[in-house]
């Protein structure tokens, strides 16, 4: 440091002025010759819109300012608390999925372009659209349909707004449910619609869990607006009676939509091609990371129809040419129709969703291709089904309690070992392992019951370390 | 070939194919991790467990490419994506703040990417501290008394209100009454269409050609025994304060209603208002605006809602909690709307919105409003001096917060040159476009640039120049301007399809049967 610049830095901190390094015109020189050019002498002036007796005129009760080099270490002291499902072996699902994130997949998403870009049209931001129009398109190849919207923030939130389409193009108010659905996805589905329709829960078989058609047909009437199904469903079987449950809802002229999955379509069919007029889900296995369940990606397809598509209550890309040939170019569909033009007529909740997500998913899926996909799904089931198998040897244990096909989580019951699935739980911790979410609040009628996910990222090992610390927390 | 014009930049020209246009059959970017032998061994071909009418008949027909393919492919796109990163970005009432790397680097630690949601609560003691940490900073920020960080976006934040509006009076057993909410035109869209959304019928109060702001009697007059409550923005996004926020408070309160204040535009105020101190039951700020946390491409944002003790009852579950020694997710809410999302919110935001605060401190927040108006202030003198450029309710508010909101509309008048054009105009003179205006628009031909506290002076000058040049070029050869872009990544877009069902292919799949097979 020279002596005149040393001699500088003390002035400034004498003078106590902050000079912030995120803030250009943080420094005296800039402020002074903006306030010159605004005509005020000091920046308090600007402010002449706030009523004195409305300013806060107290000091704020939050630290001092400090280095990145304190906040980081900070913050990482922090984190370090948590123990992460790589320190752990978890078994987890339920809605947020355990899988292998590509590190391309993260290169992608920490672009700073992708990152720190917003609302430009296509002329300055081509790349954003033209990815979220791959993501539309790859997701309308895994579900077979030919509209696919922008993202939602998740797949409760998009089921949430599909009913609430499904209301709008029937114009009925009923929405039929299965009992297996997620409860939480559930609870969601009640807040979109508070006070707009009725949701009315499907029972489903004892044995096989899956949704009782006859139980349908006695629900269902000309005030049902769609029905809904999950698959793989909640409780992690395949709902393989789709086909009928689409010719039940139609019959009846509601609409059928179906909540996926989206890794299990590598090997189950698309529901575009089992009659679903509206198919949602979750995007968080293609690419993303679990983040403590704070990065959920929904997805929503339908029909190409006009009335369908009008009633989409977000963002639609298409794909269209530009004055010059050999250049792609992008546009919204109908936009006046969103909550951007049309305000309370939209009856729309979802602004900024999650679009470097989808952006990331588009990567994932272009990564795997069609054969990576089928071949994802198939080693899922492979060690999903081996994990079912060690633990249904257990003495005591009954796995699955369904008796149908699962994909990659099954149900564990314990009620004949005479332990709650908390106190297993606390067992299978000091081995270090998370184990399967407790259902026993959320189903009471199964008893304790727990529901295991089980992936490509475990091992032979990882399963064979949970079939032994299984065994003594049974004992 | 387009003919560029000189203006000291051009857009990277890729020409990208769509991905399903490369690559080659067979090919493939990622190698899935395999079955161990014995356990296929062991429980043979589980495949065919599956019923045959629910085995995928084909895989889905997705594009074949190596991973080198892949990631030429998205590094392509990004370059022809314009980030604040890249250059002057003042998309207005987005708070194109810069988002510091430091934060980015945080929120990415396997230390909160690598944890689930349903882990044991002992597990995820820090995550959780820093959940509280933010929710309490907020609480000090908004005078409010207990936050929430579930809502993943300023309309859904909006939305979590208005049910909060709904369950409060159908606790007291007045929603059958109170149907409407009353908001401003002025207002973000999402507070029209959230309550909408949310079955309230939405009443619209006008501003005063005068003030920029509806009149008091105006409210008044909107008031009856069906108001519900009041949901608005203020600062607006004219940058114009509305002073009468605490008569209206006031009003609201006697006619039995709630007001909840859209804090997204809180940037230029931070430190120096705080709503809750004002009267305001409910409130809510954007992360991804005023708190640095980046904008995704649109999202994820992330949003928070904060409410008065008297309120805090019906905030969305889970909130994170303290017992004394302990961090836990708690439930117990007899009053709770329920959920609004799944889990807990938009977790890597959190994390860089906690870290930001904890960088600025106070005093940098102070600054970061301070400098943010001196900003907007020099901009506007500036802009002012640009031929065929007003701002509207100018005499009445010399002095704005946040934003402008300018308008055109003489420009119009004079060469037939509106918004529209000079937006396509600014991208060849390596700008971001500007915000236009929501909808309906209130000023004509209108434009809105904020300029955050991250944006230097330089980059101010460079701005209003470029808008000096495109002004002129209006005035003296307007068909430079009609034809525009000529420097960007592509040239005049045909939006034919935005109507046209016949046209519009928002899949790849649904582009190639209405084209028949005609790629281009």
């Amino acid at each position: 440091m020279t002596h005149l610049s040393f001699l500088v830095q003390v002035k400034l901190r004498r003078s106590s002025v902050p000079i912030h390094q995120y803030i250009p015109n943080s420094n005296p020189q800039s402020k002074n010759e903006m306030l010159k050019e605004i005509g005020v002498k000091s920046a308090e002036d600007l402010f002449a819109d706030i009523p004195e007796r409305m300013r806060f005129g107290k000091k704020l009760k939050l630290s001092d300012p400090k280095s990145e080099y304190e906040v980081r270490r900070h913050v990482e002291a922090t984190l370090c608390k948590n123990r992460t499902c790589s320190e752990l072996v978890s078994f987890l699902g339920a809605g947020c999925w355990p899988h292998y994130v590509p590190a391309v997949c993260d290169e992608i998403n920490s672009r700073s372009e992708f990152l720190t870009a917003y609302a430009g049209d296509p002329y300055s931001d081509l790349g954003r659209y033209q990815a979220l129009f791959e993501f539309q398109s790859m997701i309308g190849e895994l579900v077979a349909m030919d509209v696919v919207s922008f993202p939602w923030y998740d797949w409760g939130s998009v089921l949430g707004d599909a009913a609430r389409m499904a209301l709008m193009v029937t114009q009925r108010r009923e929405i039929l449910v299965p009992r297996t659905i997620s409860p939480d996805r559930l609870a969601l589905l009640r807040t979109y619609l508070d006070g707009q329709a009725e949701i009315r829960l499907i029972n489903s078989d004892s044995g096989s869990g899956q949704l009782n058609l006859a139980d349908l047909r006695s629900k269902i009437s000309s005030k049902t607006a769609a029905v809904y199904v999950e698959n793989p469903t909640y409780l992690g079987f395949i709902e393989t009676g789709v086909e009928e449950v689409a010719q039940v809802a139609h019959s009846e002229g509601a609409l059928f939509m179906v909540g996926v999955e989206p890794l299990s379509l590598g090997i189950l069919t698309a529901p575009g091609d089992y009659g679903a007029d509206i198919v949602c889900g979750e995007g968080q296995p293609l690419g993303l990371h679990m983040y403590y369940g704070g990065a959920l990606l929904g997805f929503l397809a339908c029909r190409d129809e006009e009335q369908l598509v009008s009633s989409v209550p977000h963002r639609l890309i298409t794909i269209t040419k530009t004055q010059e040939k050999g250049e792609w170019g992008f546009t919204y569909v109908l936009p006046k129709r969103t909550m951007f033009a049309a305000r309370e007529k939209a009856k729309s909740i979802t602004g900024t969703a999650t679009a470097l997500w989808a952006i990331t998913a588009a990567v994932y899926l272009s990564l795997l291709g069609p054969q990576g996909m089928r071949e994802l799904a198939q080693v899922i089931m492979e060690k999903s089904h081996y994990a079912m198998k060690l633990l249904s040897e257990i003495k005591g244990l009954k796995v699955p309690l369904f008796d149908a096909p699962h994909f990659e989580e099954f149900t564990v019951n314990f009620d004949a070992t005479g332990k709650s699935v908390q106190e297993i739980n606390m067992v299978l911790l000091k081995f270090g392992i998370l184990g399967g979410k407790d259902l026993s609040r959320e189903f009471p009628e199964l008893g304790e019951t727990s529901l295991f996910c089980v992936t490509e990222v475990h091992s032979k090992a990882d399963i064979e370390k949970l079939a032994a610390a299984l065994r003594e927390a049974v004992q | 070939m387009r003919h560029e014009e000189s203006t000291g930049y051009h857009a990277v020209i890729w020409r990208e194919p769509i991905i399903f246009q490369l690559g080659k059959e067979g090919r493939r970017g990622y190698r899935v991790p395999q079955t161990e032998e014995e356990i296929k061994t062991s429980i043979g071909d589980v495949v065919s467990r599956i019923p045959g009418k629910m085995r995928r008949k084909a895989p889905p027909k997705l594009p074949e490419l190596s991973e080198p393919e892949v990631v030429r492919h998205y590094i392509r796109l990004s370059q022809q994506t314009y980030g604040v990163d890249s250059g002057i970005h003042m998309h207005g009432t987005c708070t194109m703040k810069y988002s510091p790397k430091i934060n980015d680097a945080l929120a990415r630690s396997p230390k909160v990417a690598d944890i689930h949601p349903l882990q044991d609560i002992e597990t995820v003691q820090g995550i959780l501290e820093i959940f509280y940490g933010l929710q309490k900073w907020l609480c000090e920020l908004s005078g409010m008394d207990e936050f929430s960080l579930q809502p993943r976006g300023g309309a859904h934040a909006v939305f979590s209100n208005a049910q909060i509006i709904k369950a409060y009076h159908k606790l007291n057993r007045e929603l059958e009454q109170r149907t409407e909410i009353i908001t401003t035109v002025l207002s973000h869209p999402c507070n029209g269409g959230a309550p909408g959304a949310a079955g309230f019928k939405v009443v619209t109060l006008y501003p005063d050609e005068e003030t920029g702001y509806p009149d008091i009697e105006a409210l008044k007059a909107a008031i009856s025994k069906h108001t519900a409550g009041l949901m608005m923005t203020d600062p607006y996004d004219t940058g114009v304060f509305d002073p009468n926020i605490l008569e209206y408070i006031k009003i609201v309160h006697e006619a039995g209603g709630l007001v909840a204040i859209d804090q997204a535009n809180a940037n230029s105020v931070l430190t120096r208002l705080r709503i809750g101190d004002l009267g305001a039951d409910l409130c809510h700020f954007n992360l991804h605006k005023s708190f640095s946390t980046p904008h995704g491409s649109t999202g994820p944002g992330s949003a928070a809602i904060g409410a008065k003790k008297e309120l805090a009852e019906f905030l969305p579950v889970p909130i994170v909690k303290h017992d004394g020694k302990n961090y836990y997710l708690d439930y117990d809410r007899p009053h709770t709307i329920g959920r609004v999302g799944e889990f807990y919110g938009v977790v890597p935001n959190i994390v860089r919105a906690y870290a930001w605060i904890m960088t600025m401190g106070a005093e940098g927040l102070q600054e970061v409003s301070e400098v943010a108006v001196i900003n907007n202030n020099y901009l506007i003198r500036k802009l002012l001096e640009v031929r065929g450029v007003s701002l509207p309710w100018y005499k009445a508010h010399p002095f704005r917060l946040q934003e402008g909101r300018f308008s055109l509309q003489k420009l119009k008048e004079d060469t037939g040159i509106g918004i529209a054009e000079v937006n396509r105009r600014m991208i060849d003179y390596g700008l971001q476009d500007m915000e236009t205006s929501h909808e309906p628009w209130i000023v004509p031909e209108p434009f809105t640039p904020e300029p955050p506290e991250t944006i230097s002076k330089e980059d101010l000058d460079k701005f209003v120049d470029v808008l000096h040049k495109i002004t002129h070029e209006a005035y003296t050869n307007p068909e430079i301007i009609k034809t525009a872009p000529h420097n960007a990544a592509i040239s005049k877009i045909d939006h034919t399809p935005s109507a046209d069902s016949s046209k519009w292919a928002m899949t790849w799949r649904a582009h190639l049967k209405k084209m028949g097979g005609n790629k281009m």
